[in-house]
């Protein structure tokens, strides 16, 4: 709570002499627009409802990649940790895919899909599935012995195993994953918006990329902020509670 | 009703047969033999204790019994029948209690439970409330595995293994992590526990001293490979306690033993 006190002060300061020194003429407002022009394209934006709906479609495009991403990733994960076979061929793919930007996989998917919403799937999708499934396949290997074997006694098999020792096990590599990866995801479904006009919807990278053909630097400000702010919500109301909840389960010290 | 108390009765304990049992593990470079043509009877509700240096297959045998591995040669019977994988009637305690950290104390406890048929969700939680009151932890059941103490993670430990009711009990240098105050409080404990559920037990530890206080008979192991060489009945009226004159007695005994098969 002091943390976030401070950090508002701090912005609060900077902004307020941003403001003011701005005012005074000290540079071309078109380059760089004050904080009251920024908010106030913000305001009009929400008014009229196109940031919400270019913020919604963002969110759709990014769950919708990202579940399937963890759909694939995790049994991967899994069966690339148990099967040598699997390790040493999708494993393999996964290492070196994974040290890919994922931006790098826009040109291919508007090859491959054309200007369409499978382009975004896929693009989001390659930058969540190789962390997910190489954090799932680590998490996994890394299971001490021990818990299979007690759980082996108590009369735990196959599925039951797997859906409660080895999954539940791995959990905390899974998140640790599973953050690298919406990390990766958010970052290329922005790239992906910025380069890519899709008629099927306008997501928060087209307003980005608007914002600069039209020079309108209060939009490209604004909309800035809007990503940060998404960014830092996911991480404070879904990572955030993830790590402690798994903190006080498991007494990890991270 | 009829149900948990079904689940709760003492069942009788089973009888424990090895015989001529032999287990080696290869690797790249070398073969290990951890175990050579054991044999071994453990009587009704008897407590068996092995001692032994370390790797002279102590931990193997216990594994070949509950069924995680099988033996090259040689049988395994429980109450006559043959030991092929692991059951609920075989439980076995570790050394570091392999506590699952992602269940609570009495999820731990409840996860064998789960696996029995036929046991609906209100029995379950009154069997392993049942457990977890008999290792003295009632009020620790939501508590989660790295809040509790090491002896408190074993007691637990104990309850999970004892929950699905076994008739045989297999504990694996189950104190060796702990303090001796903590040993010595659960000595005492775990005879209580055991005259209240009868188990058959073979229970292996580094501590003479231990294995003299909880068994009936102890055995001495030597490695390489890994073979029983003596056994040694210990006729002592329970509660033992394990500072007194007699226990010191058998143990000078027992580590002289130890010291020739070495
Ligand atoms: N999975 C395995 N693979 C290879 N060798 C093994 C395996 N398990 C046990 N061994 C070998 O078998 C021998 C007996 O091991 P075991 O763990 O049964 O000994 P132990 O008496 O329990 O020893 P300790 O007192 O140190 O626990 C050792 O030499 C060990 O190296
Ligand atoms: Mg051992």
């Amino acid at each position: 709570m002091r943390r976030f006190v401070t950090f508002s002060l701090f912005v609060a300061i900077v902004l307020a002499l941003w403001e003011a020194v701005g005012a005074a003429g000290a540079w071309p407002e078109i380059l760089l627009p004050r904080p009251s022009r920024v908010l106030s394209y913000l305001g009009g934006a929400i008014s009229d409802g196109s940031l919400l709906e270019a913020t919604l479609v963002t969110g759709k495009r990014l769950f919708a990649g990202y579940a399937l991403g963890f759909a694939f990733g995790l049994p991967l994960g899994l069966l690339t940790a148990h099967a040598t076979l699997a390790r040493d061929t999708i494993g393999l793919v996964a290492l070196g895919l994974q040290t890919l930007p994922s931006v790098c996989w826009v040109p291919l998917a508007l090859l491959w899909f054309g200007q369409t919403e499978t382009a975004m799937l896929f693009v989001v999708i390659m930058g969540t599935i190789w962390s997910i499934l190489l954090a799932a396949e680590s998490g996994v290997r890394n299971l001490p012995p021990i818990y299979t074997r007690a759980a082996r006694t108590m009369g735990s098999r196959r599925l039951h195993l797997v859906m409660h020792v080895v999954i539940p096990a791995a959990f905390p590599a899974v998140v640790a994953g599973l953050k690298q990866g919406w990390a990766f995801a958010w970052r290329s479904l922005m790239a992906a918006e910025i380069f890519v006009t899709i008629l099927t919807g306008f997501g928060l990278g087209h307003l980005l990329h608007y914002g600069r053909e039209l020079h309108a630097m209060d939009q490209v400000l604004g909309v800035i902020a809007v990503i940060v702010a998404m960014g830092l919500l996911t991480e404070q109301l879904v990572f955030a509670p993830l790590e402690h909840w798994l903190k006080r389960r498991w007494g990890l010290a991270n | 009703m009829t149900r948990v108390t079904d689940e709760l009765a003492p069942i009788p304990p089973a009888k424990l047969s090895i015989r001529g049992v032999s287990k080696s593990f290869r690797s790249a470079r070398r073969e290990v033999a951890a175990l050579e043509a054991v044999d071994l009877e453990v009587d009704v509700g008897e407590i068996v204790c092995l001692v032994g240096p370390s790797g002279c297959g102590k931990s193997t045998l216990l594994a070949l019994v509950a069924g995680l591995e099988t033996p090259d040669t040689g049988q395994i019977l429980v109450d006559g029948s043959p030991v092929t994988k692991p059951g609920r009637d075989r439980m076995v305690m570790f050394q570091d209690a392999a506590l699952f950290p992602w269940r609570d104390a009495i999820g731990n406890i409840l996860f064998g439970l789960e696996l029995k048929p036929g046991l609906p969700r209100w029995a379950r939680l009154e069997v392993a409330q049942y457990y977890l009151q008999l290792v003295g932890l009632s009020s620790f059941a939501h508590a989660a595995i790295h809040e509790l103490s090491g002896g408190m993670r074993q007691r637990i430990a104990l309850a999970r293994a004892l929950a699905p009711n076994p008739t045989v009990l297999l504990m694996d240098e189950p104190f060796a992590s702990l303090d001796a105050m903590t040993r010595e409080r659960l000595y005492g404990d775990l005879q209580e526990i055991w005259q209240k559920r009868r188990k058959t037990v073979l229970f292996v530890t580094h501590n003479v001293r231990e294995a003299c206080c909880l068994g009936d008979r102890v055995i001495v192991m030597s490695p390489h490979p890994g073979k029983m060489r003596e056994s040694f009945a210990v006729r002592l009226p329970r509660p033992r306690d394990i500072n007194s004159a007699e226990i010191a007695g058998f143990a000078r005994e027992i580590t002289a033993a130890l010291r020739l098969h070495e």
